[in-house]
């Protein structure tokens, strides 16, 4: 299969302040794992930008975006019946099989997206799901409802308390008492590092970065690990939280 | 096809077309892409004698029609590229590479090619003393005659394979450089390396380049790449790849005409993965349009 492809739109929707929900028709059979990306040609742009995939199925797929800069803005401009060209199949994605019977999502702001099809598969599996989300405001927040459609136990926080808890969602980790489990997270780095230090149990966290390719080319995207370096693209973008090195 | 071979001295390429170093990995991550036995050669990853990890990020600014990158030379070492990078592109690639070799005093670019020489998989060494990403030692050796002569001659020494030498734009006078090249025994020009850009972020006003500056490239250079080309090439009787902002097959015919015996692809390959099986693919009906018999008929034609 070529690994360039085009797919059309068939929603574009506004989800909460600039962020968009887009579903995408087409052969999604290449999809691997959750929290796997693609990268997006952006008319008039030389490179491409790389979105996580949010939910997946064999015929369509759905992006998350927020409207940072000129390449989401112009996503967001996209109408139904378009199409995007996108380099495909890129990442390494959560790995499930690392998951035990119980386990903590750990979203923050546009990381969310690829944790809910993350938790599709995990109440799938039967394991018992905890999801905190956080977000800078209630006019920020989406997909609150859909996660507590999987799983009862659903923590928010917003920074400025607008909804759920007031505070980051370290605070609500610590507490619920939740810092002991295993862990799938992605968010700002920030986020990350805060959620890195605080979790005692095993964690996959999804990085991103300014990329280049996309495919491992480049080395545009690397980071230094316990096991040495790795690219965000290739090795990650999620990486597991023992082999995590930070730059302080 | 025979009418798209072309020669780099006495070494013989099916046809002109080759990943440019840092653009193209090690070659073995595009084969989930085409069968890249295609392709005219494959220009590996810039090889120092130790590891390095390079720059902190982001190294990667976008710019109109380009990039700016900062990798700064990662790669895993010369041991490394020898004895487990190369060896995983000979499962996957049965021609000869080149080699790309950059350091941080005469004796690391000395110490490269000893080794490289030795090396059955490796037709040509491509000396990068342009890479302008590396304090001390990558560009500075490129950006006067003297310290050209100095390195092309010293590398002469230990190797009997061709030397390409690969030049940066960031120079006053490019034609004076090449000739010190060529005065020094240099079989080959590569040229041109990135031209040294920046980019600020519109809210910090901070560099967006941890480095705060980059190697510029991509399509936005091509005129920049065919004048110096277009200019040594004249100036000198040992062959040149031409490098920069190429991204089809006419960019192809255009750096030939300029006077280039080859040519490099390098950000191209980061925007479409698929760019240099496109543009072998294309040729032939671009050079029937043109009524271009052989690409080699057109090599400089533009001053012949």
């Amino acid at each position: 299969m070529n690994k360039i492809q085009d797919y059309q739109i068939i929603s574009n929707v506004l989800l909460a302040k600039k962020t968009y929900e887009m579903t995408l028709t087409g052969d999604f059979s290449w999809v691997k794992n959750c929290g796997q990306f693609i990268n997006i040609s952006i008319d008039n742009k030389f490179l491409k930008r790389p979105i996580s995939i949010c939910d997946f199925s064999e015929n369509e797929l759905v992006i998350i975006y927020k409207v940072v800069g000129y390449g989401t803005d112009f996503l967001a401009n996209l109408k139904v019946g378009d199409s995007i060209n996108c380099l495909i199949d890129l990442g390494n994605g959560y790995n499930l099989d690392l998951v035990n019977d119980k386990c903590l999502l750990i979203g923050g702001g546009v990381g969310v997206p690829p944790l809910y099809s993350t938790c599709k598969k995990l109440v799938e599996k039967s394991v018992k799901v905890s999801v905190v989300l956080g977000f800078t405001s209630v006019s920020d927040m989406f997909y609150v409802d859909k996660f507590k459609e999987l799983t009862s136990d659903v923590f928010v926080s917003t920074n400025d308390g607008t909804y759920g808890d007031k505070g980051f969602v370290t605070d609500v980790i610590v507490k619920n008492n939740l810092s002991g489990m295993d862990y799938l997270t992605c968010g700002p780095e920030v986020m990350l590092k805060g959620v890195h230090k605080l979790m005692t149990g095993h964690g996959q966290l999804s990085f991103e970065a300014r990329m280049g390719c996309g495919f491992g080319a480049c080395m545009g995207c690397s980071c230094k690990t316990v096991s040495g370096y790795k690219r965000i693209c290739v090795e990650g973008p999620i990486m597991q939280s023992e082999d995590l090195l930070w730059n302080d | 096809m025979e009418r798209l071979n072309v020669n780099l001295g006495k070494v013989k390429l099916d046809n002109p077309i080759i990943p440019a170093s840092g653009t193209f990995g090690f070659g073995y991550e595009f084969t989930q892409f085409y069968d890249i036995n295609i392709l005219g050669s494959i220009s590996i990853k810039g090889t120092t004698k130790d590891a390095r990890f390079g720059n902190e990020l982001p190294r990667i600014a976008e710019c109109e029609s380009g990039m700016i990158n900062a990798v700064g030379l990662q790669n895993p070492g010369i041991d490394k590229v020898v004895n487990v990078e190369l060896v995983k592109l000979k499962q996957v690639y049965n021609k000869q590479v080149i080699s790309n070799i950059s350091g941080f005093s005469l004796d690391e670019y000395v110490y490269c090619t000893k080794i490289m020489d030795k090396n059955d998989m490796v037709s040509i060494l491509e000396i990068n003393i342009s890479c302008p990403n590396v304090k001390h030692g990558g560009m500075s050796f490129g950006t006067s005659s003297e310290s050209a002569y100095e390195i092309t001659k010293a590398v002469k020494a230990v190797t009997s394979k061709p030397v390409f030498i690969k030049l940066s734009p960031n120079v006053t006078d490019i034609v004076s450089i090449a000739k010190a090249c060529e005065d020094a025994g240099a079989d080959g020009i590569s040229m041109i390396n990135t031209l040294l850009g920046s980019r600020f972020d519109l809210k910090t006003g901070k560099p967006i380049i941890a480095n705060a500056m980059g190697g510029f490239s991509g399509s936005a250079i091509l005129p920049v790449a065919l004048r110096m080309v277009y200019q040594v090439a004249q100036s000198v009787n040992i062959p040149v790849i031409g490098i920069g902002g190429i991204s089809c097959a006419s960019d192809v015919i255009e750096m030939m005409s300029a006077g280039a015996s080859a040519v490099q692809i390098g950000a191209e390959n980061l925007r479409n993965p698929y760019v240099c099986k496109e543009i072998i693919d294309d040729l032939p009906k671009l050079m029937d349009e043109l009524n271009i018999k052989n690409l080699k008929d057109i090599i400089g034609r533009s001053f012949k």
